[in-house]
């Protein structure tokens, strides 16, 4: 099965295992030689991406030849069995259902072994590692691109880059893994980095708690990654996920096992993917710099949670019987449900612009869990795709925003507003995402949430259908909200060119790192309004004024990114019969997947979610224009005029309790029992052996005292030798210092001179 | 190869850690100059383990890793003590024991 | 005779493979030692650990080399990062990280090595390692480990248990 057959790919196949190998290497050159570089380090980085990025596309390009060699697709096919030999000697395997099968490029080194057990490394290209390697390898090399100009002057400019490019590789090695083992390398490397990342400016306290609650969060979960692997390894003897899904396609397999190692390993993704009980951290990993959150919550650590479940999703899919007709309800969708709703409504309080987008990235990848555990494997790996672009865009756009015209700030109540006119590509490249992100329709979202929640329906899962009809209702609501604070009414704060001191909380301080471009420069000149504030002299602008457009390495990305939140849902769009997408990467082969029905597009179906999104869009900018313009309305200040609306906004501002939950109730409640243990064992069990020994020896103290001391020593020797111990210890007493290097220096001197006249005695 | 390679090994090892525990100030180094005096016993363990073909040595050097693994544990939850106490892990400034 | 001479070049690859190994690791112990930077000096010591689990693998150590890899240089380094960071020693230059009494170290660490060397090199002269050793079973060990030292395995695990309440008691805020 393994490899028997590669000889028929192209060379970019067989070598897709360089994308991850090249940015691990330049991580090494920028770690070791970065800071002596011209650009320290920071070319390097991109150069492996871009380098990374080419041989993407030319996998993608070989691959899509592959799929259309097999399918027998005209045009382009045809033209590649010219130009190309290689497609020739392919014959397509016609697996049982009739479908042509694509089998995939895997390639296996062993890398260790030990007791007959093989350890291997290497690369296992279908579809979907197709797709996510292209994604990934482009949105890094943007955001680098963004953070050469973002983090300009950063003192830990190097090691930022440094941990970008470890970051992605560990990302790329872990989408192109052959078996679970390199699975959770991939994962752990960019555990590790995404805690780099998020603490980059760790001086600032929040910043630090932030990575190491992400850390710890997402370390929770991966205890579940670890049980699922051994248990699908111990049952099934093989790491290889090629085998490992046609194990779990194989009716004779044992459904409980199945279900356990589902199970443990959904927990990881709950805790890489942000969902429910566990996604606190995630909008609190916000704390670090905006290039990193745009790419960490956009395509890459993130998505490794949803990735994990479509790349063994014979595992889930029949371990948790969502096959199953009459099945109503499973984990996998439950959570991702209930994940879409509490997210969604959380962003509605947040007045940092980041968090929104981080919550709102916590519902989309609800949506993503939900359709793959309804079944809709396609439209969920699809919305992977899209939703990257988008939500990527988003981020830098609040970067962008607040690198030029919030003063480094993220917070729209009291920093942003009436941004629109001052940066018009950035509010458009922001409007069109928020197009694509809502699910309007002919933009990318559509085309793929739709289908989620189409699907949902399809499969009999009518409670989810509901529950992603409301999430796109309330999508629309709560972009509508920011958008307005950001862009439209009257320029507050900072963006009104106030300074102010106070940056609010620590959470939007995150980003006021102290070295800020100096290209803004020119861009405030002639503002020099506010002579007054000195201390902005060391950020090397002579004052904080109206800025203009952001410099063109920020917009740059920023350009791409929102033409590609247009078109990129193209590749998929059902309502035009286009289905390039799932051609190309949904694996069709009865033996490796199971089979997914697709739901038939048509626009009466897609209309109840228009319809919302129309509703969520007007409800939202009345509300919005009655609470945050100008008129005065009855509808200010409700919230604290209401008791029954201002306990539920307290509720949300509060996160639904969780994190007190977690940090006040369950680390109490499981560190306080220990420590009380360890006391009472300490006061009872161990100072009672010590006070029987102290009367013990009390008594035995005693008697010696009374008939040997007394009586026979005390009178010829101690008063002797006494007087000798206090001159010797005089003499010894400057070694007391109560240092312990010198306690350690005397105490291995003596042992070595004692060895030195052991050995000269016995020789 | 000669046993001695290893051993020899082993010795430089273990004076380079006892140099670190003597000459650092800072209490996490001193807990790193330890970690190297334990990795100099385990390869004289394990060397000595190949040379008489048995697996005692083994066991013993896997033993050797869970003790370490504790003494780190502990060791460093005293140092943050020490250090939320006096806000200083300088091992100059700790004399208590001074005679 | 091809046999001979393919030990033999096993010989020495196994040779070179040790000189260097040792060189990374002296070299790496020395930085741990004397470098100014916390931080430097713990990613040293993961250069030492690291060598010790390669020179493990030479010594036909095949288990202890990647409990080596899992538990130090995974686990115990990261304490050691964790350490450094929440004590806040400064992750840059530090003024000076060795103690007023460093130079008493030179002559009692010299005065170890001379007589370790002797000693070593006088008992051990030309001993050989056997050529043929595989590497030590996993199913081995844990015979040895459940059989003849299973007392100490209980104590040791009383150690860990200890370790882990006692970690927990000190570092805990009242």
């Amino acid at each position: 099965m393994l490899a028997h057959e590669h000889e028929a790919a192209g060379w970019f196949l067989e070598h897709a295992w360089l994308i991850p190998v090249i940015p691990a290497v330049a991580f090494a050159i920028i770690i070791g030689f970065g800071k002596k570089l011209p650009m320290k380090g920071s070319e390097v980085g991109i150069a492996s991406m871009l380098a990374s990025l080419v041989l993407a596309v030319g996998t993608t390009w070989q691959w899509v030849q592959r799929v259309d060699a097999v399918h027998g697709s005209e045009g382009e096919g045809a033209l590649a069995r010219g130009v190309f030999g290689f497609a020739r000697g392919l014959v397509p395997r016609a697996a049982e259902g009739g479908e042509p099968y694509v089998e995939p490029v895997i390639r296996s080194w062993t890398w260790w072994q030990s007791g007959g057990i093989e350890f291997g490394l290497g690369q296992h290209i279908d579809g979907l590692a197709v797709m996510l390697l292209l994604l990934v390898t482009f949105i890094s090399t943007l955001v680098q691109v963004f953070s050469l100009e973002y983090v300009r002057g950063d003192r830990r400019y190097t090691h930022f880059f440094a941990s970008l490019t470890l970051f992605s590789a560990g990302m790329l090695a872990m989408v192109l893994a052959e078996n679970t083992v390199q699975l959770i390398l991939g994962w752990e490397i960019m555990g590790l980095c995404s805690f780099m990342l998020i603490g980059h400016w760790w001086e600032e306290q929040a910043n630090s708690r932030a990575a190491l609650k992400a850390f710890f969060t997402v370390r929770v979960g991966d205890m579940g990654l670890l049980v699922g692997v051994a248990i699908l390894f111990g049952a099934f003897g093989t790491f290889s996920i090629q085998e490992t899904s046609r194990i779990a396609m194989d009716p004779a397999t044992s459904q409980t096992v199945l279900l356990w190692a589902s199970v443990a390993l959904f927990i990881a993704c709950i805790g890489k993917s942000g969902q429910f009980p566990l996604h606190t951290w995630l909008p609190d990993a916000m704390a670090g710099p905006t290039p990193v959150s745009s790419l960490l919550h956009s395509s890459t650590m993130v998505v490794a949670g949803v990735f994990l479940v479509a790349r063994l999703y014979p595992v889930f899919y029949n371990g948790f019987d969502i096959a199953q007709n009459g099945n109503s309800a499973n984990l996998i969708a439950i959570i991702g449900g209930i994940t879409i709703i509490i997210a969604a409504g959380l962003a509605f309080v947040q007045n940092d612009i980041k968090k929104v987008l981080a919550y709102s990235t916590v519902s989309q990848l609800g949506y993503m869990m939900m359709g793959l555990g309804v079944g809709a494997w396609t439209p969920a790996v699809f919305h992977i795709f899209t939703h990257a672009f988008f939500k990527c865009c988003l981020f830098l756009c609040a970067g962008s925003i607040s690198h030029t015209a919030s003063h480094h700030s993220f917070d729209m109540k009291k920093d942003m507003g009436g941004l629109l006119r001052r940066m018009p590509i950035t509010a458009g490249a922001w409007m069109v995402s928020t197009l694509a992100l809502c699910g309007v329709p002919f933009f990318s979202g559509f085309f793929s949430k739709d289908e989620i929640i189409d699907n949902a329906d399809h499969n009999g899962y009518k409670v989810f259908f509901i529950v992603g009809l409301i999430g796109a209702f309330m999508t629309t609501a709560y972009m509508t909200r920011a958008t307005y604070l950001t862009f439209f009414g009257t320029p507050r704060g900072a963006a009104a060119g106030e300074h102010h001191d106070e940056h609010g909380h620590a959470d939007v301080h995150a980003d006021a790192h102290d070295a800020h471009a100096d290209v803004h420069a020119d861009a405030h000149a002639g503002h020099d309004v506010h002579g007054a504030h000195d201390d902005h002299a060391s950020h090397g602008k002579p004052a904080f004024g109206i800025a203009g457009e952001s410099p063109i390495l920020l917009v740059f990305p920023l350009i791409v990114l929102g033409f590609l939140a247009v078109v990129s849902g193209y590749i998929n769009a059902a309502p035009f019969h286009i289905e390039k997408f799932l051609e190309w990467v949904e694996p069709r082969a009865s033996e490796f997947a199971p089979k997914i029905d697709h739901a038939v597009f048509t626009w009466a179906k897609a209309a109840p979610s228009i319809i919302l999104v129309v509703l969520g869009f007007v409800i939202s900018l009345a509300l919005c224009k009655a609470v945050f313009g100008e008129a005065d309305s009855k509808l200010k200040g409700l919230t604290q005029r209401n008791r029954v609306l201002g306990a539920g906004h307290r509720f949300l501002v509060n996160k639904y309790y969780l994190d007190d939950l977690y940090e006040k109730v369950i680390v109490h409640a499981v560190a306080y029992p220990i420590a009380q243990a360890a006391y009472w064992v300490n006061q009872h069990v161990l100072d009672g052996i010590v006070n029987a020994f102290g009367k013990g020896g009390r008594r035995t103290g005693e008697w010696v005292y009374k008939y040997v001391d007394q009586g026979a020593i005390d009178g010829l020797a101690v008063n002797g030798s006494g007087k000798a111990a206090r001159g010797t210890g005089g003499a010894l007493r400057p070694l007391q210092s109560g240092k312990v290097n010198q306690y350690g220096a005397l105490l291995f001197g003596a042992a070595a001179i004692g060895a030195l006249v052991l050995v000269i005695v016995n020789i | 190869m000669l046993i001695n390679n290893f051993l020899l090994l082993g010795a430089v090892l273990f004076c380079i850690g006892v140099y670190g525990v003597i000459a650092r100030k800072n209490a996490v180094m001193v807990l790193m100059s330890i970690e190297l005096i334990l990795n100099s016993v385990n390869i004289n363990l394990l060397a000595f383990s190949m040379l008489h073909g048995n697996v005692d040595g083994n066991t013993f050097a896997l033993y050797i890793i869970a003790v370490a693994a504790a003494e780190v544990g502990v060791g460093l939850a005293m140092v943050l003590l020490i250090y939320r106490n006096r806000k200083s892990i300088s091992l100059d400034e700790l004399s208590e024991m001074k005679g | 005779m091809s046999a001979v001479i393919l030990a033999d070049d096993i010989y020495v690859a196994q040779n070179i493979g040790f000189g260097i190994i040792a060189a990374v690791m002296i070299i790496g112990a020395l930085k741990v030692v004397t470098s100014k930077n916390v931080v430097h000096a713990a990613l040293a010591l993961v250069l030492v650990l690291g060598g010790a689990a390669a020179q493990y693998l030479l010594l036909a150590a095949e288990f202890v080399a990647v409990t080596q890899v899992l538990v130090y240089v995974g686990a115990v380094m990261v304490l050691f990062l964790f350490g450094v960071m929440l004590t806040r020693a400064k992750l840059g230059q530090e003024g000076d990280l060795n103690n007023k009494n460093a130079i008493l170290g030179v002559p009692v660490a010299l005065l170890m090595l001379g007589v370790m060397s002797w000693v070593l090199i006088d008992g051990f002269e030309d001993t050989r390692l056997p050529q043929d050793g595989d590497q030590v079973s996993v199913q081995a060990l844990s015979d040895s480990i459940f059989k003849p030292y299973l007392l100490p395995f209980w104590a040791l695990s009383f150690v860990l248990l200890a370790a882990v309440i006692g970690a927990i008691v000190l570092a805990r805020k009242d």
